[in-house]
Formats: C-alpha cells, sequence, structure tokens
C-alpha cells in the first residue's frame, strides 16, 4: 500500500498547477503549510499591532489614547485570539507540520491532501470572521475566555460575540481536520524503517499535539454552540436566571483551554529538539524520555484545567486535587530542559540564529516554568489571580517561548524552504534585539503582579507606573525587533545566496536534509528505507 | 551591546529587590508603592502566611533558574564548537536520568505540603463575629451588613477631577466599606449582573461574585488603616474602574460609624448620597438562581 501510494503520487508528476490555481486549489503539503506561514505573518502584524496599542495606552497612567474603553477590551481580546488561534498555531502545526512532518517520515504528501487543502482555507474564513467581530457594533470586549454572563446577550448585544464563537467554530473545524490528517499521515505513511521509536521529535510533538486537538476542540466547540443559543434561541445553559450557571461554561473553556497551551508550545519542544541535536551534532539525549515525556504532558493536560479557576469559589478538596495534578507537571518538563541541556553537554556546539533562539527558548522557558509551579499554589492565587503576574508567566512560559522558536524553526528551515540562505549577522541581531525587548517587556510585569496590579486595566494607580513605563519600552524594542525580521525575510528573497540540500553538516540527520534545497513540489517519490534514528547519516 | 543592557538592567533590578526585602520599612499600608517590586505589606493572618509560603518557593524558583543558567552558561563555554571539536555520542545516562526524574518530584512533595496547608488555612472561615456582603455590580460595589441592621450602600469609584488631596487616584470611592480592625470577619460575595472579582492584595483576599452564587471567605485586619483593591475579573468596560477601598477602625469607632451609618443609609427612599436606583437590586435578583452555600468543614 505504502509503496502503490508513491506510484500514484509519480503518476501525477507531471500535473504542476500555475497561477492562483497552485494556491488556492492547492493539494500539495509545501504549498498548505507555505500558505500557513503567510496567514501567521499576516495574523502577527494584526495581533503585534494590537499588543501595540494596548502598551501604549498602558505606557502611563491615565487615559491617554483610548477614550473607548470598549476598544480598549477588544484590543485584549483580538491580540490574544489572533496570537493564539491565527498565528503560532498556524505557523507551527500547520506551517512547519505541512512542510516537514512528510519529509520527516519520507512520506511523499499527507494521507488526505484535498482535507488539508479545506482545513487551511477554513482557518483564512475563520480570520475574515475574527476580523468582522472586531468591527461590528463595538466588537467583543470579553477577553479571549469569554466568560459568560458578560458575553451574553444582555452585556454584549449585537453579532460582534456571535462572529466570534463562529470564527473560534471555523477554527476549530480546521484544526480538527489538520489534525486527523496528521494522526493519520503519521500513524500510515511512515517509509519503510521509520518505526514510531525512530521518529524525529518533531514529528513526535505534531502527533501528541494532534491528538491533543482532536480531544480538546470538540469540547469547546459544545461550549461555544451553547453559548450561541444563549445568545440567540433562548436556552440558558450558562443563565442563572434559567437554572444554568457561568461556572459550567467556565469549565468547558479551560477543559479545551488548558490543553490548548500545550497545543501551542509542544509543536516548540519538537522544533527546539531538532534545532539543539543539529548544532551540537549530538543525537538527542534520552529520545524515549523525550518523546514520552511530551504524551505525558499532553495526558496530565487533561486532568487540571480547574487551576485556572481557584477564585470562582471551588470547594477546597477539589482545589486540593488540581494543586497536586498541576504540579505533577513540572517532572515530565523538567525531563525536557535537561534532556536538552544533556544534549548539548559534550556537543560540538555551532551557534547560529536557530540554535541562539533554541538557547533564548530554554532560557525563557524555565522562568515561565518556575513562575508556572508558583502559581500552580491554589494559596498563591490569592495574591496572584488575574494580575500582572499571571500575564508574566504565561507569555514567558508559552507566548514568547513558542514565539522564539517559531523563529527558530524559521531560520533552520528557511533554507530547505526557499532554497536561499538568510543573512546570518542580521538575524543575530534580531535575536539579541527581539531577546532584549521581550525580557523587558514582560519581566517588570512580574513586579507589577507581586504589587497588585489587576490585568485587562487601560488604566491603572499611579504607584505601576514606573514599571508600565519600562514594560512598553521593551515593547517596542521587541516591535522593531520585528519590523527586523520583515526585513530579513524580505533580504533573504531579494539577495539570499543558493543552500544546499544539507546545509548544517553532520549534524543534521532527519530526512528533510537528504532532499534538494529548495525542496521539489514532490519528494520522496521513492520512499527511503531508514535503519536508525539518523536516517539521513 | 544588548547583552550589557540587559545586564544592567538585571543589576537594578536585583539590587532594587534586595533594598526591598533586606530593609525594615515601617508598615506602608494597604496599597502599592513607586517601583514596588514585591507584595504589599500584609495586614491579616492570610497574606502572612501567603508571603511565608511564597518565601520557601521563592528559594525553590530562584535556585531552579540559577541551576539551569549556569548549567548552560557552563555548556556553552565548554562545549561550543571551538572548545571542543569532537562531539561525544552519549545519548543515554539511565542513573542520571532517574535522578533528573526523582529529585524534582522531591521538591514538588516539599511544595506541595506547605501549598495545602495554606489552602486550607486561607478557606476556612473561623468563628466570625459579624458578617459583611458583597455584591459586584457593573460597575460599582454593594455593601450590606446584615448584623447590624439595614445598612447598605453602593461604593463608586471618585472620579479623577473630584478627587481631594491625599485620595489615592483610581483607588479612591466616595463611600468606603468601613470594618472593625482585630475582628474575624466573615465575607459573603455574589454578583448582580456579571463576574467580578472582589480582591484586597494587603488582606490576601480575592473571590469571584458570581451571579446567583455566594461565595464565603473570611478576614481579620490585623491594624487600622486604608486598604484598597481593584475588581480582578473582567467585567465590561469600566472594569477598571470599581475600586474597593476599605476602612478598618478600632471596634468603638466601628460601633459609632455603624449609629451614623444607620441613619444615612438604612432609609431607602430619602435622597442620601447613595445611587438610589441601585439599592435594592442585588441581593433580589441573587435569590432568583440558586444560592450555594459552600460546604463548610
Ligand atoms: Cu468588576
Amino acid at each position: 500500500m505504502r509503496v502503490g501510494q508513491g506510484v500514484a503520487m509519480g503518476n501525477n508528476h507531471e500535473v504542476h498547477p500555475s497561477g492562483w490555481r497552485r494556491w488556492l486549489y492547492s493539494t500539495n503539503h509545501k504549498d498548505i503549510g507555505t500558505m500557513y506561514i503567510v496567514l501567521s505573518l499576516i495574523a502577527a502584524i494584526l495581533g503585534g499591532s494590537m499588543s501595540g496599542i494596548i502598551r501604549l495606552e498602558l505606557m502611563f497612567p491615565e487615559l491617554q489614547f483610548i477614550q473607548d474603553l470598549q476598544f480598549y477590551n477588544v484590543m485584549v481580546t483580538g491580540h490574544a485570539f489572533l496570537m493564539v488561534f491565527f498565528v503560532v498555531m498556524p505557523a507551527m502545526f500547520g506551517g512547519f507540520g505541512n512542510w516537514f512532518v512528510p519529509l520527516m517520515i519520507g512520506a511523499p504528501d499527507m494521507a488526505f491532501p484535498r482535507m488539508n487543502n479545506i482545513s487551511f482555507w477554513l482557518l483564512a474564513a475563520a480570520l475574515i470572521l475574527l476580523l468582522l467581530s472586531a468591527f461590528v457594533q463595538g466588537g467583543a470586549g470579553t477577553g479571549w475566555t469569554v466568560y459568560p454572563p458578560l458575553s451574553n446577550a444582555d452585556y454584549h448585544p449585537g453579532p460582534a460575540v456571535d462572529f466570534g464563537i463562529l470564527s473560534l467554530h471555523v477554527a476549530g473545524a480546521s484544526s480538527i481536520l489538520g489534525a486527523i490528517n496528521f494522526i493519520v499521515t503519521i500513524l500510515n505513511m511512515r517509509a519503510p524503517g521509520m518505526t514510531i521509536h525512530r521518529m524525529p521529535l518533531f514529528v513526535w510533538s505534531i502527533l501528541v499535539t494532534a491528538f491533543l486537538l482532536l480531544l480538546a476542540i470538540p469540547v469547546l466547540a459544545g461550549g461555544l454552540t451553547m453559548l450561541l443559543t444563549d445568545r440567540n434561541f433562548g436556552t440558558t445553559f450558562f443563565e442563572v436566571a434559567g437554572g444554568g450557571d457561568p461556572i459550567l461554561w467556565q469549565h468547558l473553556f479551560w477543559f479545551f483551554g488548558h490543553p490548548e497551551v500545550y497545543i501551542i508550545i509542544i509543536p516548540g519542544f519538537g522544533i527546539i529538539s531538532q534545532v539543539i541535536s543539529t548544532f551540537s551534532k549530538k543525537p538527542v539525549f534520552g529520545y524515549l524520555g523525550m518523546a514520552y515525556a511530551m504524551v505525558f504532558i499532553g495526558v496530565v493536560g487533561f486532568v487540571v484545567w480547574a487551576h485556572h479557576m481557584y477564585t470562582v469559589g471551588l470547594d477546597a478538596d477539589s482545589r486540593a486535587y488540581f494543586v497536586g495534578a498541576t504540579l505533577i507537571i513540572a517532572v515530565p518538563t523538567g525531563v525536557k530542559i535537561f534532556s536538552w541541556l544533556a544534549t548539548m553537554w559534550g556537543g560540538s556546539i555551532e551557534f547560529p540564529a536557530p540554535m541562539m533562539f533554541a538557547c533564548g527558548f530554554i532560557f525563557l522557558f524555565v522562568v515561565g516554568g518556575v513562575t508556572g509551579v508558583a502559581l500552580a499554589n491554589s494559596g498563591m492565587d490569592l495574591a496572584w489571580h488575574d494580575t500582572y503576574f499571571v500575564v508574566a508567566h504565561f507569555h514567558y512560559v508559552m507566548a514568547i517561548a513558542a514565539v522564539l522558536a517559531i523563529f527558530s524553526g524559521y531560520y533552520y528551515w528557511i533554507g530547505k524552504m526557499s532554497g536561499r540562505q538568510y543573512p546570518e549577522k542580521l538575524a543575530k541581531i534580531h535575536f539579541w534585539l527581539f531577546f532584549a525587548g521581550v525580557n523587558i517587556l514582560f519581566f517588570p510585569q512580574h513586579f507589577l503582579g507581586m504589587a497588585g496590579m489587576p490585568r485587562r486595566i487601560p488604566d491603572y494607580p499611579d504607584s505601576y507606573a514606573g514599571w508600565n513605563l519600562v514594560s512598553s519600552v521593551g515593547a517596542f524594542v521587541a516591535g522593531i525587533a520585528t519590523l527586523l525580521f520583515f526585513f530579513i525575510i524580505w533580504k533573504t528573497f531579494s539577495s539570499g545566496g543558493k543552500v544546499q540540500s544539507n546545509q548544517w553538516g553532520p549534524g543534521a540527520t532527519t530526512l528533510e536534509w537528504t532532499v534538494d534545497s529548495p525542496a521539489p513540489f514532490h519528494t520522496h517519490e521513492e520512499l527511503p528505507v531508514t535503519n536508525s534514528h539518523m536516517p539521513a547519516e | 551591546m544588548f547583552k550589557n543592557s540587559i545586564n544592567s538592567l538585571f543589576l537594578i533590578a536585583l539590587s532594587g529587590f534586595c533594598s526591598s526585602i533586606i530593609s525594615e520599612r515601617a508598615f506602608a499600608g494597604g496599597r502599592s508603592e513607586p517601583w514596588q517590586m514585591w507584595f504589599q505589606d500584609a495586614a491579616s493572618p492570610v497574606m502572612e502566611k501567603i508571603i511565608e509560603f511564597h518565601n520557601l518557593i521563592f528559594v525553590v524558583e530562584i535556585s531552579i533558574v540559577v541551576f539551569v543558567l549556569c548549567l548552560m552558561g557552563y555548556i556553552i563555554l565548554r562545549f561550543n564548537a571551538k572548545a571542543n571539536p569532537e562531539p561525544s555520542k552519549t545519548t543515554h545516562h539511565t542513573l542520571l536520568e532517574v535522578v533528573w526524574t526523582a529529585v524534582p518530584l522531591l521538591v514538588l512533595v516539599v511544595v506541595a505540603l506547605p501549598s495545602m496547608k495554606l489552602l486550607y488555612y486561607a478557606d476556612k472561615v473561623v468563628e466570625s463575629e459579624m458578617t459583611i456582603k458583597v455584591t459586584g455590580n457593573q460597575w460599582y460595589w454593594t455593601y450590606a451588613y446584615p448584623d447590624h441592621g439595614e445598612i447598605q450602600f453602593d461604593s463608586y469609584m471618585i472620579e479623577d477631577k473630584d478627587l481631594k488631596e491625599g485620595q489615592p487616584r483610581s483607588l479612591s470611592v466616595d463611600n468606603p466599606v468601613v470594618l472593625p480592625s482585630r475582628t474575624n470577619i466573615r465575607l459573603l460575595f455574589t454578583s448582580a449582573d456579571v463576574i467580578h472579582n472582589w480582591a484586597v492584595p494587603s488582606l490576601g483576599l480575592k473571590l469571584d461574585t458570581v451571579p446567583g452564587r455566594i461565595n464565603e471567605s473570611w478576614v481579620h485586619i490585623n491594624k487600622e488603616g486604608d486598604y484598597y483593591g481593584m475588581c480582578s475579573e473582567l467585567c465590561g468596560v469600566r472594569h477598571g474602574f470599581m475600586p474597593v477601598h476599605i476602612k478598618a477602625v478600632p471596634k468603638k469607632e466601628f460601633s459609632a460609624w455603624v449609629e451614623k451609618a444607620k441613619a444615612q443609609f438604612s432609609n431607602i427612599s430619602s435622597g442620601s448620597e447613595t445611587k438610589v436606583a441601585n439599592l435594592e437590586k442585588p441581593f433580589d435578583k441573587a435569590a432568583t438562581g440558586i444560592l450555594k452555600d459552600r460546604k463548610r468543614k
């Protein structure tokens, strides 16, 4: 069957659509991956601008730029939705996943190429719905958590929240289709000899993420549907007056929402593992431990959701359970960090831009990780819940760490994707500028949270002015770094030199480095035979 | 260059942090100060215990970060391509892998035990001497004193232009909630519209006000003074403008205030300072839903 697949693709070889048909009708995993990355870049400009607006308003106490406070809440909400669903997920799962899972496991394409196409275009449609939501009748100022009653028709009349719900529904359908495609591809289309325990860790990370999506998104979809009917058809699932309960929404939302943070960061684990192994010129240390740590994180990630809800009035015994379960996640996370360091130990380490971003990732992830262990304690949430300490924590551990992983993956693979060399010096400047920027941006937010500043507010008591100013300065440094990144992309495509099929030398042992750069339209038409962890060696 | 700027920033931060915990300051009272990097001073037993617990986990956090950073720094210096041209091929070390799984587990046990103690301590309402009810509204708080007649009033933020000398901006309210110090007070929370969260950092108080539910907590305020907090759950456009102001006074003064307040607030029809239209709403509306009393330990 595997061989047959290869032959079938071979027959199509001469059919090579061009122009708009190549993209709109695309069934090619590389083209679809590219479209995901482009969509993610567009959404990053939008979501990044929103955070710029937020930081601009928070730069000084009192209201300076925003008089319409609903607009501020819409910015907070839009920033989160865009960054989570339309920047990080498309870049890592849809973008790098589509590009490199088939290349790494020696498959000619994804299992369901047409489904791959629809799952991309659903996401594009979802993005348009989300933008519509921001522009109709004041927008959705509910936060990305969309807690009722605030998100009910009483407090958010008009179609903005409905557009937001539909956007998430469509984005969710896109993710479920993508997840099924990856699971089937990875389980059924590995080249001969590529056993489960020989798959590169990036493939493992996509497999775990796909299962998380498959199990978490339907719960969100159920909750969203109930919210939609509450808003429009008179049901009262979350409405006290009709016997419903607003806390039920929080359980449903966070049952999805907590796995969602692992959906965001686990592909990053995969990218960082490939990059560190490549530039240390060593195989990954403790491969099985690394793979099953991700599986363990994924499984336990489903039973810790109420640590987002310590202050809703949960019973103390329930909270005690969620404290314990949440703390446990620190163990596999520690295994990953120590294994990355052990992979570097004894290596002969080179530091081009992707490796610098990988080291930066470890720093951010450790800082965000330890504050996560602290926040896991229900008692500490009496001080920190809904303060800037939480904002600092999750931006470190998940948001900025994920973005560093994306940059790392981008510089690592852009040669394979475009056939061109990125400008190394500029990329290093990009790293230092961005790394400094995000740390100046988010580290002071720990202090603001310690001192009690709540999140999602447009104005604050004057005593918080100092660190807010520092934080905003950091945001503008990070903003400049991001502009530099777009300049680097332009420079790569306009004047980057050609690269060889394996630009990284002996450390790059996965199958994508055996095909030409840029990777041809069809690859692995003859299935590569693998007999070790390092098939390309 | 950027490295240097990070370093110097880090040094400034570190020195500021050290001076803030080492110097013996007088009780600053109830709200944050400029450039504050640490908790507000504790004014209740719960907040004292939170800070005590945090001192433990803070040591754990700093040790882990410093250990990982030093290890990474050493690896970068010792095993870069110049210093170590020949990479090793080691990919396993069973003992090492067992150790870095087991040691974090032990550390977690060390964290979890006091964490549970704190959780149950903060949860259990001690024998209370009085009760107040807090109701969240878009965008103000309603306070009621069921043990003291019919006192019930609304508490709105004072707009910037109306501030008087000495009133902190965006924290001051027209009617602060007056409470006796050194008294065990039971707090009941509910909401008349969306979910809010009533939080006072220096007292270690933070609980959602949920429509249709009554949440319960307690407080014992150690010292007289003014304590400030803000709504801590996104509740709509003026979420950032519904502060909490507690005025803790000695018991005697509190009794005097009660008498005054009864005259000022209990007669709904007389035009007092409070917003009359909102007075009846909160608990009537809450009562229409399920009133969930939390399980008592
Ligand atoms: Cu509120």
